[in-house]
């Protein structure tokens, strides 16, 4: 082809298609050629600057130092950095002193939402709407107290309800008696409440104790209510069965871990403003 | 191929080629010199071209301690005069661009690219570093001499002194445009202190080399290539649009002047073929080819026209503001027959409605409800439902106002928490409160509850409302 150029002396590369198109050999612009070597001085320019070259176990590390790890400490210590003001601040205060300071309190809560999430959540649910055996943190109805004290404590030592199963000295019968009474909001109404003990625990108005754990059978809140079951059904199982009773393989359990060990003094403090604020708090 | 061999279809095709024979890309290999003549479009020029001194000097302007036109990104505010914007308001923003969107839509259809011509900054920037060409290196054969001539001392300073200028006026169009968005005056020791930010001073920068580049070398070239507005602004243009435009019919066939010869005698149009027209224009087209790409509808090329048209005592307007229509014998159609002036004048219409709407009916207090979705709501111990809500109170003034916050809805609800707020200026102040209502009281699982703010600020009652669901267990 070469010998037989069609169009000579115009710099083509001898392929030639339907008789007039030619591939010329031009040079590629420059604004082409000053993009390829910036596009490898770049190349060579990063290599010296971050981790790149795989020589040996590890990559070369690059003059900057820079890792992944450390950018994202950086960032945590930018957010510890702004926290560090009202950190400094909570150190030296009881949960009450937060709750009566409105900024401060403000800040507990955005703040310690994710410890929330983390440590409390899979229990009592995001927003403490609490579930079937686990307790709304967002009522006024509290086992052991809805004091911001209690609460700390609550969380700090764990807490383990205690009721015996009942079903060995009661029918049936009397059981369901028993229910219809507690359900109608007025358990003294069924002398079996005085005769069979329960007011012990529960108290004589039905209203339970809060030094023991015990539950306040007038308000209509019921914390084992499962879906799909009535109220009914669910109260005369507790009834039968009890709370944590070892000697009956259908007691309910109802256990609240300790988190005293798991976290420190000033998360259970912040926790306990942030349970509190649910609103529910006393 | 030689001549005997040609199909009739290639002697088609050639005719093609030779009628194209004329057309020049302007790619930028040459420098264009324009000649700058007075006339009255020069001076129209320069007038709307003035106007962007406003961008110059309004950041210096003061309402009492603060800047008159502020837009405060940092703190999401944008001050206008005696208004404040706020990022709750920006739907208005998206009107207002629609309305110039639209208006760029209907001058274009009436009078082509009267923006490009006269008011666009990459024309407005170009002419002015064109005058400065002029001036410093005199006229377009000087400067095209001084161009080739090899650099010595007085070519060098020349050039000197002209970059310098090209630069500090790029700098300052930086510094003036941040200046709509940090305070002016503090912009100005911030900047030479090195105390403003890297987004000021890398804004600046930006702006400095923008405008050295693009109004000192890319030029025309900006318009041709660069600008999506220029292409989309082309097809707005339609028969009845007035632009620039030869008058062929009369100035064909042109031809020079013969001597001697009297008016009576002359074979020739109008036209004298003195090419004055392509000379002024700055981007370099031949308007005697007709309207095409290159062309800003600046009007210089009418007056450099009607120049010579007065030398030869012939009738002014061989070049001048005309449509197709009539140039080719007809009439204009009159603007109410247009349907796209309509259009585009009914949607400008909407988008200004829009604005005053949302400009007239600025609350100064704002409040927004967020019902709480974990727990929907709680019962609690004496049978009542609660429900919580988080309140944002959004202040637009200027000054802290303690409100008050109402509820009405289902009977007997009790409104929490909700005492002793101090609504922040310029910002949203949150809130969670709750609502109790006796569960007897509730007819369905969602009741409408409203909530109310209420603020007073120097006897003057701002109040704002919205409404929300009070959220109760099924029936």
């Amino acid at each position: 082809m070469a010998d037989n150029n069609p169009f000579p002396g115009e710099n083509n590369t001898g392929h030639i298609w339907d008789d007039n198109i030619r591939e010329l050999a031009n040079p590629p612009p420059r604004w082409w050629m000053i993009a390829f070597w910036a596009s490898i001085i770049f190349f060579f320019g990063y290599g010296v600057l971050y981790p790149m070259y795989p020589i040996g176990q590890k990559p070369t590390e690059g003059v900057l130092g820079w890792t992944q790890i450390k950018e994202y400490q950086e960032g945590l210590d930018e957010v510890a950095a702004v926290r560090a003001p009202f950190e400094n601040q909570l150190k030296d205060m009881s949960a009450k002193d937060i709750l009566a300071n409105p900024g401060l309190a403000d800040y507990t809560v955005a703040s310690v939402k994710v410890l929330f999430g983390d440590n409390c959540a899979p229990c009592h649910g995001g927003g403490g709407q609490g579930g079937p055996d686990y307790p709304v943190l967002a009522d006024d109805d509290w086992l052991f107290g809805g004091t911001v004290e209690t609460i700390e404590q609550t969380i700090t030592m764990g807490r383990k309800g205690i009721m015996t199963a009942h079903g060995k000295i009661l029918s049936d019968a009397e059981a369901d008696k028993l229910v219809d009474a507690i359900v109608a909001g007025d358990p003294m109404s069924d002398p079996n409440f005085l005769q069979k003990g329960c007011i012990a625990c529960h108290g004589m108005d039905g209203k339970g104790m809060q030094m023991l754990g015990s539950a306040n059978l007038t308000d209509g809140i019921y914390r084992f209510v499962r879906g799909g079951q009535s109220t009914k059904d669910s109260v005369k199982q507790t009834i039968l069965h009890g709370v944590n009773d070892v000697t009956d393989p259908q007691t309910r359990e109802a256990v609240m871990p300790s988190f005293g060990e798991r976290l420190s003094k000033d998360e259970i403090k912040k926790l306990a403003v942030y349970v509190y604020k649910f609103g529910g708090g006393q | 191929m030689s001549a005997e061999q040609k199909s009739p279809q290639q002697s088609a095709i050639d005719e093609l080629y030779d009628e194209a024979e004329h057309w020049n890309l302007n790619t930028g290999e040459e420098t264009i010199h324009a000649k700058r003549l007075g006339g009255n479009w020069r001076k129209i020029k320069w007038l709307s071209a003035s106007v962007w001194i406003l961008m110059f000097i309004v950041p210096y302007l003061r309402i009492g301690d603060r800047q008159a036109i502020l837009f405060d990104i940092p703190n999401r505010q944008f001050h206008i005069l005696n208004m404040t914007i706020l990022p709750q308001d920006f739907w208005m923003l998206s009107l207002l661009l629609l309305f110039f969107a639209l208006l760029l839509a209907v001058s274009t259809a009436l009078i082509g690219r009267v923006y490009c011509g006269y008011f666009c900054f990459q024309t407005v920037w170009t002419d002015v570093f064109t005058w400065l060409d002029e001036k410093l290196e005199g006229s377009p054969p000087k400067r095209r001499k001084l161009d080739k001539a090899k650099l010595d001392f007085t070519k060098f300073r020349i050039k000197f002194t002209k970059h310098l200028i090209w630069l500090l006026i790029s700098a300052l169009t930086g510094i003036s445009f941040v200046a709509w968005f940090y305070d002016a005056y503090d912009l100005w020791s911030d900047i030479f202190s090195l105390q403003a930010g890297s987004t000021a001073y890398s804004t600046i920068a930006l702006f400095t080399a923008g405008t050295y580049v693009l109004a000192g070398y890319m030029r025309e070239q900006a318009c041709f290539w660069l600008c999506p507005y220029a292409r989309i602004q082309g097809v707005m243009v339609d028969n009845t649009t007035l632009v620039p435009t030869y008058d062929f019919k009369r100035g064909e066939p042109r031809g020079r002047i013969v001597k001697g010869q009297s008016e009576d005698e002359r074979t020739t149009g109008d036209c004298v073929d003195c090419k004055q027209c392509i000379a002024v224009c700055p981007t370099g087209v031949d308007i005697r080819h007709g309207q095409q790409e290159g062309c800003i509808t600046c009007g210089l090329c009418i007056d450099a026209c009607d120049l010579v048209m007065e030398k030869l005592d012939r009738p002014k307007g061989l070049i001048r503001y005309e449509s197709l229509d009539v140039l080719e014998g007809g009439e204009n159609r009159p603007l109410f027959k247009r349907p796209r002036v309509w259009v585009y004048g009914l949607i400008m219409s909407a988008a200004m409605a829009g604005i005053g709407y949302g400009l007239s009916t600025l609350d100064a207090l704002e409040l927004k409800v967020i019902h709480a979705r974990q727990p929907l709501f709680v019962l609690l111990s004496n049978g009542s439902i609660q429900n919580k809500y988080t309140l944002k109170v959004l202040n637009k003034m200027t000054k802290d106002v303690p409100v008050t916050i109402t509820a009405t809805g289902p009977e007997g609800l009790i409104l929490v928490d909700a005492d002793g707020i101090t609504a922040k200026h310029g910002k949203v102040t949150p809130r969670t409160v709750f609502v109790r209502v006796p569960k007897s009281n509730l007819k369905g699982e969602t009741t409408p509850i409203i909530f109310q703010v209420e603020g007073e600020i120097s006897d003057e009652v701002f109040v704002g409302t919205r409404m929300s669901v009070f959220i109760g267990p099924k029936y």
